[in-house]
Parts: structure tokens; C-alpha cells; sequence
């Protein structure tokens, strides 16, 4: 009995701070995953690795800090408000990105060889961080907490706690409304089914009267609409935006995308979840230094062992 | 009801179709027989806008068709059912149903759906089936009812026969017989089964190499020493 009470302490002496990192793991999770999705659509449907993606992320980040700025100066000081504002200008915005990225960039390609719109995808990726470095200045805009405060959820002897957020608590749960309705877009409306057509036939998609190029096209905005939902959320979290930010949550999205099965959308919230757990857990456990280390070591593994990831299909299918 | 003249497609620079003429009337059940690389397939995907037709024109019901995108041409009311049926594997048979409706009014689906369960009772018991799982004989019946789905004026039906025991390959021409009597459809059939085909249609077309040599009644061509020798006997 001895040793029971004994272990009994350690892991009540370890809870808070196991606590602690998942939560801050759910959120980081949250984001990836929602960023992921645009991914793994993308490549489900044209198959295609949309370089550019993380930099969208970053251009909902920066609509999202202006929308901010603009709500300071006009007065608007309900933080509701400035939230619903934050979230219908830069998912709108970004959208039209998305959008305007497809066709200025992938669609003249589409036909041509496989390599041509990854070229042009990083080209993209390049402008994207440019411009905004060049009409937003090279550096990191610092961003006011709009959500402050939380609950303590466990409290250790040494004075330690775990603190739930309450902006933590607004992102997970935005996260899991957003997944949900999107869940049901793709597995119940005709929208959905014409892009899981597409997906799986495009050719046949099109013999049966789908625009498969607005199929495409509503692809790319709802995966840029997604990806201004977590370039916001990183805005209130963070709240340190610049022209760079995109390209490291862009490989962490890729790889929780990666990771979770690309061309799955399970798979991509799943992998979020799973980088941002890892990212926070080793940084909490071992050094903040290498966390993205951990999760570039991770796609790579991924893609030697289990190139399908956790929840993709395997190649072979009987059709 | 669709006109096609003088229509030649290329595949890269292999000439698939070299100037085809072939007249479909409302109402008619017309076939085109072929051998193997003749360009069955590539005319009815020509009609569809994919490949596209180099030159010539293709009309259907005073529309040049050939230079429309095949999303538009397709919701004019043409249907087709393609060569490998092409059923999305990873949707069920009726999601699948579901795709084949999108071009038509949704007031009308249940009903729709309803008459193709009736003509293929089979598709009802395996509703909720994966498409990549159903045997090749249910893979062609959806793919026909998926057609069906949409109410096309013109249904294009390439090789429905392919791969069928006798018995169901009976039970689909007999389908198509009575879809065109019972609904006045208009159906162009690509067929290798030239006797069955031949019988069935009210007029035939022989293609050779992407030209077509020979046209006629269904009993006509059924007794052309030619036909005979190159598509009937020996075989069937
Ligand atoms: N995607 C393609 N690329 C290049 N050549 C093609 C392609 N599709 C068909 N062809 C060629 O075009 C010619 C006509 O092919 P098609 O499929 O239309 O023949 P078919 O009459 O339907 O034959 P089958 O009875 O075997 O189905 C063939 O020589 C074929 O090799
Ligand atoms: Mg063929």
C-alpha cells in the first residue's frame, strides 16, 4: 500500500502541470487542425499541396489585427462585437484570397504537369509574404488582449496553476462548432457531395453536371475561410502577427495533415489536435527550443512509416 | 434531336474520330457498333464536350453543342452512362443516386427514385453499399439508374451489356426497350453485343477506324453480309 500512496502523490504533484499543457495543447490544436483542413481539401481534390496556405492563414491574421485597430478607433469597445466583426471581415477577406489564389495561380495550370502549380504555389507563398511585408512593415505587430482572464482549474502545493482561459476556452469551442457545421457541409449537402465527386471522379462529376471548376474554387474558400478563423484565434492568443508567421503553423497544419491522412478531414482535425498536443507537451516536458523540431521529425517519420497517415485510405481500391 | 457532322477529335495527335456524321431523331433508339479502338467511347464523350471536338459541329435540338463546357451540355438533358460505369466507389448507391439528380428539380427525386428502384430492385436492397463494393453487374445497373436520375431527354449508354451474364444482359435491353416506349427517351447505344444491340434499335451505325462505313435500319444492318461477317457471327 505503501507504494500506491507514494504514486498517488507523484501524479497528484504532476496533475496541474500535465493539465496545463493539454490545455494549452487542445488550443494549439485547434488552430492547426482548422488550418489542416484547407490542406487536405485541397490536395483531396486536386491533389495538390497548396504552398500558399499558410501564408492565407497569415493574411486572416492580419485582417483579423486590422479589424481590431479599426474597432479601437471607431469606438467599438463591446467585446462581442469586435469579435463577430473580426470574424465576418476576415473570413470574407481571406476568402477572396483563397479564392483569387486558385485562379490566378492554379487554375491556367491545371492539365499541365504535376509540378508546375507546386512551383506556382510557392511562388505565391513568396508574394503573399511580400506584399504584406511590404504595406505592413517587417515588424511583429503586437496585438492588445481582447480576452483576458480564466478559470484556475487545479492548484499544487508549490503555488503552481493550471489556468483555463477563457479566450482558450472560446477557441476550442469555436473549433468544435466550425468542425461540426463542416462535417455536415461535406456529408450532407450537395455542395459536399459535389466535391467528394469531384474528389473521386472529377470526369464523372462534370458528366453529371457539376462546375467542377466552382467546385474547385468553393474549395479554396472555405479552406481560406477556415484558415482566417485560426489566423484570428492566434491573433487574440498570441497576439505577435507578421508577414512570416505563416510558414511555420503552415508546416505544422501540413503535417497534422499529413499525419491524420491527407485528403482526410477526420484526419486533418485529428492531426491538429495531435501536433498541438505534442508541440505543448514537449515543450513543457523537455525545451521550448525544439518544438517545431518535434513536429518537422514528425512528418517525416509519418511519411517514411505510414505515408497514408492515421486515418487515410490506403492507394489500392477496388473500382 | 442531336446532329453530329463532320466532327474529328484527336487524342494528342492520334486522330480518334475522322469525320463523323450521325443523326439521333426524338424518340429513337439508335445504336453504333464497332470493334475495338473503333472510337465508340471517344464519340460519346465528344457529345459530353470531353474530349472536345476538333472540328465539325454536333446539335442537339438546335444548339451547337460542340465548343459548350461539359457541365453545361450535360443540364441540357443528356445523360450518359460511360464506359467502366464510373460509379464514385466511396459514396454509397444512394448518394450515388443523388449525384445522377443534381441537374433535376428536387421535387421530383423521390419519384425518381422510386421508378429506378422498381427497374433495379437490386439497387434498393443495397442503398446504404459502398459504390467500390458492388459487384460489376450492380456497378452497371447504377450506373444506368444514376443516368436515369437526371430525366435526360437523351440517353447515351456505352457498352451496358459489358460484363453481364446472359440473363441480366436480356433484363437491360429490355429496360431500354421499355424506357424509350414507356417515357418516349431517346437512347444512343454503343454496343460490342451487335446482335442484341441491332435488334433492339430502330437504326445502327457501324463505325471503323473513327469513320463511320455503314448506316440502316437495325434489320437492315442485322442482315448486311458485312456486318454479319465482321460483328455477328463467330461471336454471340
Ligand atoms: N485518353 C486517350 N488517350 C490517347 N488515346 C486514346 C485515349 N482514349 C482512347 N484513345 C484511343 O482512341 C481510339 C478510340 O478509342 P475508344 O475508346 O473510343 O474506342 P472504342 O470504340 O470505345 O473501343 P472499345 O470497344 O474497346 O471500348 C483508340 O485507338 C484508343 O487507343
Ligand atoms: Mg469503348
Amino acid at each position: 500500500m505503501e507504494w500506491l500512496f507514494e504514486l498517488f502523490h507523484q501524479v497528484n504533484y504532476e496533475l496541474p502541470k500535465f493539465v496545463q499543457f493539454l490545455i494549452v495543447g487542445l488550443t494549439l490544436g485547434s488552430i492547426y487542425g482548422l488550418i489542416a483542413i484547407g490542406y487536405t481539401m485541397v490536395y483531396g481534390i486536386i491533389g495538390m499541396i497548396n504552398f500558399a496556405h499558410g501564408d492565407i492563414y497569415m493574411i486572416g491574421a492580419f485582417q483579423a489585427m486590422i479589424v481590431l485597430l479599426i474597432c479601437g478607433t471607431l469606438g467599438i469597445s463591446w467585446v462581442p462585437l469586435q469579435l463577430l466583426l473580426m470574424l465576418v471581415v476576415a473570413v470574407a477577406l481571406t476568402a477572396a484570397y483563397g479564392w483569387s489564389v486558385e485562379r490566378i495561380a492554379y487554375r491556367p495550370l491545371r492539365g499541365t504537369q504535376r509540378l508546375a502549380p507546386l512551383i506556382s504555389a510557392i511562388g505565391m507563398s513568396i508574394f503573399l509574404q511580400n506584399y504584406v511585408q511590404l504595406v505592413q512593415g517587417p515588424r511583429p505587430k503586437p496585438v492588445e488582449p481582447v480576452i483576458s482572464g480564466g478559470v484556475t482549474v487545479l492548484t499544487r502545493a508549490d503555488g503552481f496553476v493550471a489556468q483555463l482561459g477563457y479566450l482558450q476556452i472560446v477557441i476550442v469551442l469555436l473549433t468544435v462548432a466550425l468542425m461540426a457545421g463542416f462535417t455536415l457541409l461535406i456529408t450532407r449537402t450537395s455542395l459536399g457531395r459535389a466535391q467528394r465527386a469531384c474528389e473521386q471522379d472529377m470526369k464523372m462529376a462534370s458528366l453529371l453536371g457539376v462546375n467542377v471548376d466552382r467546385t474547385i474554387s468553393l474549395t479554396f474558400v472555405m479552406g481560406a475561410g477556415l484558415a482566417a478563423v485560426a489566423g484570428m484565434m492566434v491573433t487574440l492568443y498570441w497576439g505577435n502577427n507578421d508577414f512570416h508567421m505563416g510558414f511555420n503553423a503552415g508546416i505544422k497544419a501540413f503535417t497534422a495533415a499529413v499525419l491524420g491522412g491527407i485528403g482526410s478531414l477526420p484526419g486533418a482535425m485529428l492531426g491538429g489536435v495531435l501536433i498541438g498536443l505534442i508541440e505543448a507537451f514537449w515543450s513543457g516536458y523537455f525545451t521550448a527550443e525544439y518544438k517545431d523540431v518535434a513536429a518537422f521529425s514528425i512528418l517525416v517519420l509519418v511519411l517514411i512509416f505510414r505515408p497514408t497517415g492515421l486515418l487515410g485510405r490506403p492507394e489500392v481500391e477496388k473500382v | 434531336m442531336l446532329k453530329i457532322s463532320g466532327v474529328h477529335t484527336f487524342y494528342g495527335h492520334i486522330e480518334a474520330l475522322k469525320g463523323v456524321d450521325i443523326e439521333v431523331n426524338e424518340g429513337e433508339i439508335v445504336t453504333l457498333i464497332g470493334a475495338n479502338g473503333a472510337g465508340k467511347s471517344t464519340l460519346l464523350m465528344t457529345i459530353c464536350g470531353t474530349p472536345r471536338a476538333r472540328s465539325g459541329s454536333i446539335v442537339f435540338n438546335g444548339r451547337d453543342i460542340a465548343q459548350m463546357p461539359t457541365y453545361e451540355i450535360m443540364r441540357l438533358g443528356i445523360a450518359q452512362s460511360p464506359e467502366g460505369r464510373r460509379i464514385f466507389p466511396r459514396m454509397s448507391v444512394m448518394e450515388n443516386l443523388r449525384m445522377g439528380a443534381i441537374t433535376s428539380q428536387p421535387q421530383f427525386f423521390d419519384a425518381d427514385l422510386e421508378r429506378v428502384f422498381a427497374i433495379f430492385p437490386r439497387l434498393k436492397e443495397r442503398a446504404q453499399q459502398r459504390g467500390g463494393t458492388l459487384s460489376g453487374g450492380e456497378q452497371q445497373m447504377l450506373a444506368i439508374a444514376r443516368a436515369l436520375m437526371s430525366r435526360p431527354r437523351l440517353l447515351l449508354l456505352d457498352e451496358p451489356s459489358l460484363g453481364l451474364a446472359p440473363l441480366i444482359v436480356r433484363q437491360i435491353f429490355e429496360i431500354i426497350r421499355e424506357i424509350n416506349r414507356e417515357q418516349g427517351m431517346t437512347v444512343f447505344l454503343v454496343e460490342q453485343n451487335a446482335n442484341h444491340a441491332l435488334k433492339l434499335a430502330h437504326r445502327g451505325y457501324v463505325l471503323v477506324n473513327g469513320v463511320v462505313t455503314l448506316s440502316g435500319t437495325g434489320q437492315e444492318l442485322l442482315s448486311n453480309a458485312e456486318v454479319r461477317a465482321a460483328y455477328l457471327e463467330g461471336g454471340h
